[in-house]
């Protein structure tokens, strides 16, 4: 099993879950992030005040799926986050140990 | 806890002086009645008599009876006043709660909220005696102590105030409340400059001190005079002009408180600002508004309620209150516009800040001249207001460095000092101005030929002056006094976590 979290374009969400729902993955977790890459922040201007903003609002999705379609998870991201310009963000991938369904104590495969 | 015990007495102690001065209860009513009804009667008879003379007819005419107030003028009043409250709370409470950090979103909400309410009281306490009596150039008296004087019960009979036409009154009650709105929005205005570090209970005792002791006394130098139905006689002029508040016996226009709301509390502000000193990393942290959204609301409905404030100072709901009114509405588009076209230029963007605050400062320079000039001067003094407070909140504010968080002195007092100067060039009626009353006992107003330009400015000038020298001096002293007592600022620590949880035991935003 692994552990996908992907950090992507705030506006870009919904094409990512669509792509994720298409190619069978039950659940994902999405929470509001900030931070800062290649893309750099900006500046803003409160009438004589300028602040440097470092940190952009983006958008962290995490995703437990078997191995066996990591491949399909990591291209079904890849394409629908994709925008061709700096600041599309990254996939990080992590082996997972084990997964309990809290409802049924169902654990691992039968889990996600 | 012990502080605000402190604050409490002192109001205590002002309420015993109340009550030791309303002793005085049983000649106020009648001076009360005799000021507001026989005046204009002996005003008519006299004219009558004159007539009769001319006419060698019939010597003696029944006195007329007193004037009623017309309920047009009295429900224009009423509702202005209510707009006025509303520039306070929610208006101003949500201009500059928007601009604080989040963490201290609730405490300048509730420091407007609550010096709102606390100036109300003192104003009918004992404020609108000190302002709108008969008193000296600088004080006014303490007949009104309580509102004493302004409703006889017994008889069912309301006082009357004077208006600027002769023989149009409004109920005195409809007067004392509108201008209640006035003193408490003032007071409030202040807080903006040392936001995000005071004491509440300091906050309290220091606008306790500064409404007594600044507003007060600016007040009754600006806006009190005897009314125009006192003016009977050219021999009585000088002995009722003596009467009259210092500023308003130089000749000073202002119609609805450059000088004694905005360049008053600018300054207040700005000295509050140096005496506090910055707030804990300024300058190093960020310290951006928490949410543009809600001083955008703020703004808007600042700009709504202002003509309750500019047009309602015509006092009647005539002419001169639609050209207050016009005047209001057009000054604060043009700052809008001007504003934020200087920032597209001087910083790239035009921001919604900047339309909010350029609203604000068109509003702040139109409020001396509303009624004092035409609509011509509204399109100069907006589009300037706007290019000067833009000025005034950057350049002059890095001149000044105070750190005056939300620019009470770069919007207020310089887009009322500039307000106030421009209302000396275009009242002039050769600039298509008004005028103004040159003859209060004929109602004669002055010619475009006899008006000075640069006498009027000089007489604006010196107007400024004064209340910028007054509010200071006070102000610094009031703040020195509240430190000794109290202490001004909230401790380090409760500064860094925010004065919504440390002063108020509240958050304004719950994750």
């Amino acid at each position: 099993m692994k552990l996908v979290t992907a950090i992507i374009k705030p506006f870009k969400l919904d094409e990512v879950r669509e792509a994720l729902s298409g190619i069978g993955v039950q659940g994902i977790t999405v929470t509001e992030v900030k931070g800062f890459g290649r893309q750099k922040g900006h500046t803003e201007l409160y009438r004589g005040a300028e602040y440097v903003v470092d940190f952009l609002p983006k958008v962290k999705i995490e995703a437990a799926v078997k191995t066996d379609m990591l491949d399909r998870v990591l291209e079904a991201i890849e394409k629908a986050a994709n925008t061709g310009k700096i600041g599309d963000g990254k996939i990080f991938v992590f082996d997972l140990e084990k997964v309990v369904r809290i409802r049924t104590g169902e654990t691992d495969a039968a889990a996600i | 806890m012990k502080k605000l015990i402190a604050v409490l007495s002192m109001l205590a102690l002002f309420a015993v002086a109340g009550g030791a001065g309303a002793q005085d209860k049983d000649k106020a009513p009648e001076k009360a009645a005799a000021e507001a009804k026989a005046e204009p009667a002996k005003a008519e008879a006299k004219a009558d008599a004159k007539k009769e003379e001319a006419k060698g007819e019939e010597k003696k005419e029944e006195a007329k009876p007193a004037p009623t107030p017309n309920k047009g003028d009295v429900a224009w009043m009423l509702t202005s006043t209510a707009l006025v409250l509303m520039m306070s709370v929610p208006a101003l409470a949500l201009f500059y709660g928007g601009m604080v950090r989040s963490k201290n979103a609730l405490s300048m909400m509730m420091q407007v909220f609550v010096v709102f309410s606390l100036v109300t009281v003192l104003w009918c306490i004992y404020g609108y005696s000190l302002a709108f009596t008969e008193g000296n150039a600088y004080f006014g008296g303490f007949d009104r102590l309580f509102l004493n004087g302004t409703f006889d019960a017994a008889k069912g009979e309301f006082a009357m105030a004077a208006t600027f036409s002769k023989g149009v009154v409004i109920p005195e009650l409809v007067f004392v409340v509108f201008q209640a709105t006035f003193a408490a929005i003032t007071c409030c205005l202040v807080l903006g400059a040392f936001a995000e570090r005071a004491k509440f209970s300091a906050v309290l005792l220091f606008i306790t001190l500064w409404f007594t002791f600044s507003y007060a006394p600016i007040a009754h130098m600006v806006w009190f005079w005897m009314g125009p139905d006192a003016y009977t006689d050219p021999k009585l002029v000088d002995e009722l002009t003596a009467k009259a508040g210092l500023i308003w016996q130089w000749g000073a226009l202002d119609f609805a408180g450059g000088t004694v709301v905005h360049i008053n509390s600018g300054v207040a502000g700005l000295v509050g600002a140096y005496v506090m000193g910055k707030r804990i990393g300024y300058g190093k942290e960020a310290m951006a508004p928490h949410n543009v959204t809600l001083t955008m609301i703020g703004a808007a409905l600042l700009w709504t309620g202002w003509f309750g404030f500019n047009a309602g100072s015509a006092l009647e709901a005539n002419g001169t209150a639609a050209l207050a009114f016009v005047n209001t509405y057009l000054a604060t588009a043009c700052a809008v516009l001007s504003w934020i076209l200087g920032e597209a230029i001087f910083k790239g963007k035009p921001s919604m800040l900047g339309a909010a605050s350029g609203a604000v400062a068109g509003l702040v320079a139109i409020t001396p001249a509303a009624g004092n000039v035409g609509v011509g001067g509204a399109f100069v003094i907006g589009l300037g207001a706007g290019l000067v407070c833009l000025w005034g909140v950057n350049g002059l504010k890095k001149l000044l460095g105070a750190d005056d968080s939300l620019d009470v002195f770069g919007v207020h007092a310089l887009g009322g000092i500039f307000g106030a100067l421009m209302t000396g060039i275009f009242n002039s009626p050769s600039l298509g101005g008004p005028g103004y009353v040159a003859d209060w006992v004929t109602g004669k107003v002055i010619t475009a030929a006899e008006y000075s330009i640069s006498g009027q400015l000089w007489i604006q000038f010196k107007g400024v002056a004064l209340t910028f020298v007054w509010s200071a001096v006070v102000a610094f002293i009031c703040y020195k006094i509240v430190d000794l007592i109290i202490g001004l600022r909230v401790p380090e620590e409760e500064e860094r976590e925010g004065l919504d949880v440390t002063s108020h035991g509240e958050a304004a935003y719950r994750m």
